[in-house]
């Protein structure tokens, strides 16, 4: 059997807090193909963004395994970079050393200093933010702050990227230009990337997959849609397509399936 | 302030009514600069002028309840006795006969000492305890006992253990001004956002790395609020040490001349202290609002 690049494997999670257990993953599967983008959607709490920190390695899995490129995950590491749904860059850096902190970490001894400046002002370009390069986090705007931790991510040249919400916190205008720009880098790039959304739009737009999580306590795998729309995609053109359309009903009705209301009218 | 604008506009005007824009372009330039001092001086009258006012009500209260001086000096009595000490802070006539300043400085040299031991020891300790569950769960409880010791209740056993004034006057510095600072980069280093921390975990930092890139800046605002409580503290300390101690130093000034009976030199030592008090505080707030400027932010 060929092992998919990005594969995991039996997964299930639980926390456990004295003598109270919390299982929030039960025996999931899921494999992904490199170059793929695969949308992970649910319902709050259903355990997506613990399933994306266990990809991460900042969650210990308590069964099975997430194996990527035959390597077995134990840690966090560079290369499953993630951009956190808050953007996390750390406030007393510029947006210069925000990216450098994380390529001289990753490129020290592989690459010369000059080197490593030109990668991280080409991974500035990347998300158009070469301009606020000097600028502090407290002097850019929320999309701003989320294009550069996109572009600290993409630095590390990761063989899986990994977005945990990374538009939840934006305006409607700024998430439709900071998805465009996603989808371009990864037209770009062909890197392998899974997100974690509760936008069923944004997930059907940029996704080959989107993958449908059922709710907790021990959530797991739910159905996987397969989002039959070519590349490149346009937002406006895409909106009309019949597979656009169709896997949008689809998502929606799985969620609504499932979403609290329904179980309580049932 | 903007007045003098406004009425030197048509004056001119009338002068060069040719070129009027040419001409306006500097006169708005000068009257905007003229305003601009005109809020700056208002925003430090703001400022001080209504302390001064109720200091000078204050005086005036005193002196007039105060007139026959027994028990505390009125402040014009004050003005008339320590006359000397006011005006020459700098004097040095050998032994312990020195001008209020080098008492000061004395005590100063005394804080910064021991208040920087205190700041690098209880920083250290504050990480420990903030990054280590079992150094918590053991150190903390002994350290919230120990905090609440009074200042000077430190002084007899200090005494017998380095048996000199200087070291023993430090050593109480040092242990009245560090539980801030451990209690409160403690909490600094707890409060860290998960977030930061993950970053560094996913970049795989070393421990150093993670200390000196996240965890001290995350950690700043947190330990400078430490820092000025302490300073303030040990100031405290310092001032009832050396009353008990002896030698130079502000605190055994204002015990002398108890002992001899100079009040108004007193009152004028309490000023000094007062003064010197306030600015320590500032200079720790300044600083820290300067080494933490975009961290609270964000």
């Amino acid at each position: 059997m060929s092992k998919a690049f990005l594969s995991i494997e039996h997964v299930g999670v639980s926390f456990a807090r004295g003598s109270n257990t919390a299982e929030v993953l039960r025996d999931l599967n899921l494999q992904v193909n490199e170059g793929q983008f695969v949308s992970i959607i649910g319902h709050s709490g259903c355990g997506k963004s613990t399933l994306l920190n266990v990809v991460a390695g900042l969650v210990p899995v308590t069964t099975g395994a997430v194996i990527l490129d035959r390597v077995a995950v134990e840690e966090p590491g560079p290369e499953r970079a993630v951009v956190f749904q808050n953007h996390s860059l750390l406030p007393w850096l510029s947006v210069y050393e925000n990216v450098s902190l994380a390529v001289n970490k990753v490129f020290r001894g592989k690459k010369t200093r000059a080197q490593r400046h030109d990668w991280v002002m080409h991974n500035l370009a990347l998300v158009q933010m070469t301009h606020a390069a000097q600028k502090r986090p407290s002097e850019i705007s929320g999309g701003m702050k989320q294009r550069v931790g996109i572009a600290r991510a993409l630095a590390m040249e990761p063989k899986v990227l990994l977005l945990d919400e990374p538009f939840g916190a934006l305006d409607a205008l700024t998430r439709a230009h900071l998805q465009d720009s996603v989808m371009e880098i990864h037209a770009k790039l062909r890197n392998t990337v899974l997100m974690i959304t509760h936008d069923v739009d944004e997930a059907v737009l940029l996704s080959d997959r989107v993958v449908m999580m059922t709710n907790g306590p021990a959530a797991g795998i739910g159905e996987v849609l397969e989002v039959g729309l070519s590349r490149p995609r346009r937002r406006i053109e895409a909106h009309s397509h019949p597979a656009y359309v169709a896997a949008r009903h689809a998502v929606i009705g799985f969620l609504y399936a499932r979403s609290p209301a329904a179980r309580t009218a049932a | 302030m903007s007045l003098p604008a406004s009425q030197l506009t048509p004056a001119l005007a009338v002068e060069a009514p040719q070129d009027a824009a040419v001409v306006l372009m500097p006169r708005d330039g000068r009257a905007s600069a003229l305003s601009h001092l005109g809020r700056m001086g208002r925003g430090l009258a703001e400022l001080t002028l209504p302390p001064i006012v109720v200091l000078g009500l204050i005086l005036g209260i005193w002196q007039l309840i105060d007139a026959d001086g027994a028990g505390v000096p009125a402040p014009l009595t004050i003005w008339r006795d320590s006359h000397d000490l006011i005006v020459h802070p700098f004097f040095d006539h050998g032994g312990t006969d020195k001008g209020l300043f080098w008492h000061v400085a004395t005590s100063l040299s005394r804080v910064g000492f021991g208040f920087s031991l205190a700041a690098v020891v209880g920083i250290g300790l504050g990480v420990l305890i903030g990054a280590s569950k079992w150094a918590h769960r053991g150190l903390d409880p002994i350290f919230q006992v120990l905090r609440t010791v009074p200042p000077l209740a430190w002084l007899p056993i200090s005494l017998a253990a380095f048996h000199q004034a200087q070291p023993s006057a430090l050593f109480v510095i040092f242990i009245t001004s560090i539980w801030p600072v451990i209690i409160n980069t403690a909490v600094g280093v707890r409060n860290i956002p998960e977030d930061y921390t993950n970053v560094s975990r996913v970049l795989r930092l070393s421990p150093l790395e993670h200390f000196w890139k996240v965890l001290l800046p995350a950690t700043t605002p947190y330990i400078f609020t430490g820092l000025r409580i302490g300073v303030g503290m040990s100031w405290l300390a310092i001032i009832a040490s050396e009353m008990l101690l002896g030698g130079v130093g502000v605190g055994f000034f204002i015990w002398d001349q108890y002992n001899s009976s100079r009040i108004s030199d007193i009152v004028v030592a309490l000023v000094w202290v007062g003064l010197v008090g306030f600015a320590l505080d500032r200079a720790v707030a300044l600083l820290g609002r300067f080494v933490s400027r975009g961290t609270a932010l964000g």
